[in-house]
């Protein structure tokens, strides 16, 4: 802690394949890219990095990240988080709201967004909650999240959705004025009440409540139909049925902007795995069927989802060991996040390596307005990147993850790449696969 | 032999069968006898771990344990479970440092005896979890019905009621379909799962319909809180479409059997004269239930070592 080393932020990463696409050298000088090409120059107290064989790809961007603090230390803290972040390929995450207290004050947003800074491993980008305290009643102070030192643009009371229809359409007027957009956590609470699982064959057998896809559909469709009337802008969290890709790729039809992501779990387990009653496996939305997983990755090939995000969720030990109706839901992701795309979508040939830079990096950095990430490497930009091996394969040891909960439902899968390093503005928060702090 | 009883499809006909064999022969042994009691489990120890009231259930669980001569220790948790005080997993451990070679558990969530099966090393007998299963009841039905009706193989079968919640219904239909009985399903649809389609029993609507072509009717309980949720629109409609009156009594074959796993809501899902009718095997199944028990105890825990000495 005190005997900290110098951070070096000149580099010559030499022969990578950026974007998986052509071999080249990548300059950095004090944070910032100063050329890619062939056989270039290191600048001048520049540390040399042989990244033959690997891709070098803009840093990842999530859009949906829990990270606990305030309230939850014991199961995730903003450093710990972002060390995770980090080792995933990271260089920006959304923190959502539903800390304790909510990140529904200017004052909470700040705080977390400083914890960020000081963990310097991730940017970390606060997410403001659309209603006071996630009650869906009374519309937080917006406006004011947006004004602080956190510039919060992405508005969510994700683990809730907002349920009444005269709340989201206002929501999503407010923050027009200051080009924000509102993330929905689409479940209709009517449809789900009690709900531990995705309803169908799995789920009748169980004995455990359904959670019907419609609930999610439902609410899509409605606040498709609100985001296009009021011309505001709409973030679809955490997709997870065929149907909601249907209902996406119509409203998208019509011009309007909506954007969605799906995460990695919903891109690769299905409800069979409620079977064990293990909640290491309980998630919100559920984990469904394999038809909704082949809409999903054609969704996330064709753009109709936009971005792959984690809704890294870390819970505590005895929130996960019980019974699977007192389990909280939620999953690990951010470690696995990439690994579990390449697995998904690249091995299949659903998405090369420039895809991936788009659904992960890229487009995120668009939809929550980070300035300095989902960059190509070029000249003059900011050093965000990720070094990825496309060759090794790993095996998920949950002690060995750097989160400081442990409900991985991955443990001992094996996938394929690994993260080799990740620079956020030119200095190295992940070395050899390893946190550099 | 199998480790836990946590499914009725942890069961297949074989073990199923003889499951069913060892109860009749337990009752035989026990007929006549001075003191109702075989030395069999003498030494072990069975834990009856029970979240919810179910005075029935308990009471047969621990009369099958006694009349094996086991150590029976009753541990009531009721409320102590889910949210509050301490968690099943350190009651699974309690239980294994008190050396339970047995624990039979009652839980109001689904699959809590699968996640107590994970924790402790004794044998694990789901005595209803949730609106998951109750294996044990399944197999007193089915004795029940073979007793009376001399076979299963074949045998017609209509569950009625309330299905979506239903543990009872769930154990049913596994076991009666392994054991070779047709099974069907008579419910609004509004208390069948989604997915039922999946499950090895047909689905019908239409009661007045499927009792003509019925050897047994198992008649489920509806339970309070459904009459205010909207799965029908009240306890009279309920009764008119799917309570078993005196009139739908009647449309039975002659020999067939009325069942019914208590405990039963008089004049809603079935009236006391079709109740108490010498075709009514609802005194049976309770007094089938402990045998059924003794033998599932006894298989699970014989044939270890210190068992049958």
């Amino acid at each position: 802690m005190s005997r900290e080393r110098e951070a070096v932020n000149s580099w010559l990463i030499k022969n990578a394949s950026v974007l998986g696409r052509r071999n080249a050298d990548i300059a950095i000088t004090d944070g910032v890219i100063t050329a890619v090409g062939e056989g270039l120059d290191a600048p001048e107290g520049a540390e040399i990095l042989d990244a033959s064989g690997l891709v070098a790809l803009p840093g990842l961007v999530d859009l949906h990240t829990h990270l606990r603090e305030p309230g939850r230390e014991d199961a995730e803290t903003v450093e710990s988080g972002s060390r995770a972040a980090a080792l995933g390929g990271y260089t920006a995450v959304c923190a959502m709201a539903n800390t304790s207290p909510v990140a529904d004050t200017a004052g909470v947003v700040e705080q977390v967004w400083r914890l960020g800074r000081d963990a310097g491993l991730v940017d970390v980008q606060p997410i403001g909650a659309v209603t006071v305290g996630l009650a869906g009643e009374q519309m937080a102070e917006l406006g004011a999240m947006a004004d602080s030192a956190a510039k919060v643009r992405i508005f969510s009371d994700d683990g809730f959705c907002v349920a009444d229809p005269k709340m989201m359409r206002r929501a999503l007027e407010y923050v027009k004025a200051f080009g924000g957009v509102i993330a929905q956590h689409a479940e209709e609470p009517r449809l789900t009440g009690g709900a531990q699982m995705h309803e169908g064959e799995y789920s009748a057998r169980l004995g455990l409540a359904g959670w019907p896809a419609v609930a999610e559909e439902a609410i899509i469709a409605r606040d498709c139909l609100l985001t296009g009337h009021v011309d505001s802008r709409l973030h679809v969290c955490h997709v997870s049925t065929a149907g909601s890709v249907e209902i996406l790729r119509w409203a998208k039809s019509k011009g309007w902007r909506v954007t969605a992501e799906v995460c990695p779990h919903h891109l690769l387990l299905t409800d069979e795995r409620a079977a064990t009653y293990d909640p290491v496996n309980k998630v919100n939305p559920p984990l469904r069927t394999d038809a909704d997983i082949e809409a999903l990755r054609a969704g996330l090939a064709e753009g109709v989802i936009d971005a792959v995000a984690t809704d890294h969720a870390p819970h505590a030990a005895e929130d996960k060991e019980c019974e699977w109706a007192a389990a909280r839901p939620g999953m690990l992701g951010l470690q696995t996040a990439l690994s579990i795309v390449v697995k998904t979508m690249v091995e299949p040939g659903l998405l090369d390596w420039d895809g991936v830079a788009e659904r992960m990096s890229r487009t995120p950095a668009r939809i929550a307005g980070l300035e300095g990430h989902g960059l190509d490497p070029a000249p003059g930009v900011p050093a965000n990147l990720t070094l990825i091996d496309p060759n090794a394969s790993w095996t998920v040891v949950p002690n060995e993850l750097a989160s400081l909960s442990r409900n991985t439902p991955y443990s001992a899968m094996t996938f394929p790449a690994t993260v080799r390093a990740t620079f956020l503005r030119g200095e190295a928060t992940v070395l050899d696969g390893k946190a550099t702090k | 032999m199998i480790t836990h009883l946590l499914s009725a499809a942890d069961l297949d006909r074989d073990t199923a069968t003889l499951l069913l064999d060892t109860a009749r022969q337990l009752g035989a042994a026990l007929s006549g006898r001075e003191v109702k009691k075989l030395p069999t489990l003498r030494g072990r120890t069975v834990v009856n771990l029970f979240y919810e009231d179910s005075t029935r259930t308990r009471v047969s669980f621990e009369a099958a344990a006694k009349r094996l001569s086991a150590d029976v220790v009753n541990f009531s948790a009721k409320g102590s479970s889910v949210s509050k005080g301490e968690s099943l997993k350190d009651t699974a451990w309690t239980l294994q440092a008190m050396g339970a070679d047995a624990v039979v558990i009652r839980h109001p969530a689904s699959g809590a005896a699968h996640r107590l099966a994970q924790w402790v090393d004794g044998h694990v007998l789901n005595a209803g979890d949730g609106t998951h299963e109750h294996p044990t009841q399944a197999l007193l039905d089915a004795y029940t019905m073979r007793e009376r009706m001399g076979r299963l193989e074949g045998l017609r079968v209509a569950i009625v009621g309330d299905v979506l919640h239903s543990r009872v219904a769930r154990s049913n239909v596994l076991l009666l379909n392994t054991l070779g009985a047709e099974v069907t399903l008579v419910a609004p649809p509004t208390l069948l799962p989604v997915g039922v389609e999946s499950w090895p029993a047909g689905v019908e609507y239409d009661f007045d319909a499927v009792l003509p072509k019925t050897d047994v009717v198992m008649m489920l309980r509806v339970q309070r809180e459904r009459m205010t949720d909207s799965f029908f629109p009240s306890v009279r409609e309920y009764s008119r479409r799917y309570g078993l009156d005196v009139r739908r009594a009647g449309l039975l074959p002659d020999d067939a059997l009325v069942m019914h796993p208590g405990p039963m809501v008089r004049g809603m899902e079935i009236a006391p004269e079709v109740a108490d009718s010498p075709r009514s095997a609802i005194v049976e199944q309770v007094a089938n239930g402990v045998l059924v028990r003794m033998a599932a105890l006894y298989l699970l825990l014989s044939g270890e070592k210190g068992a049958g000495e």
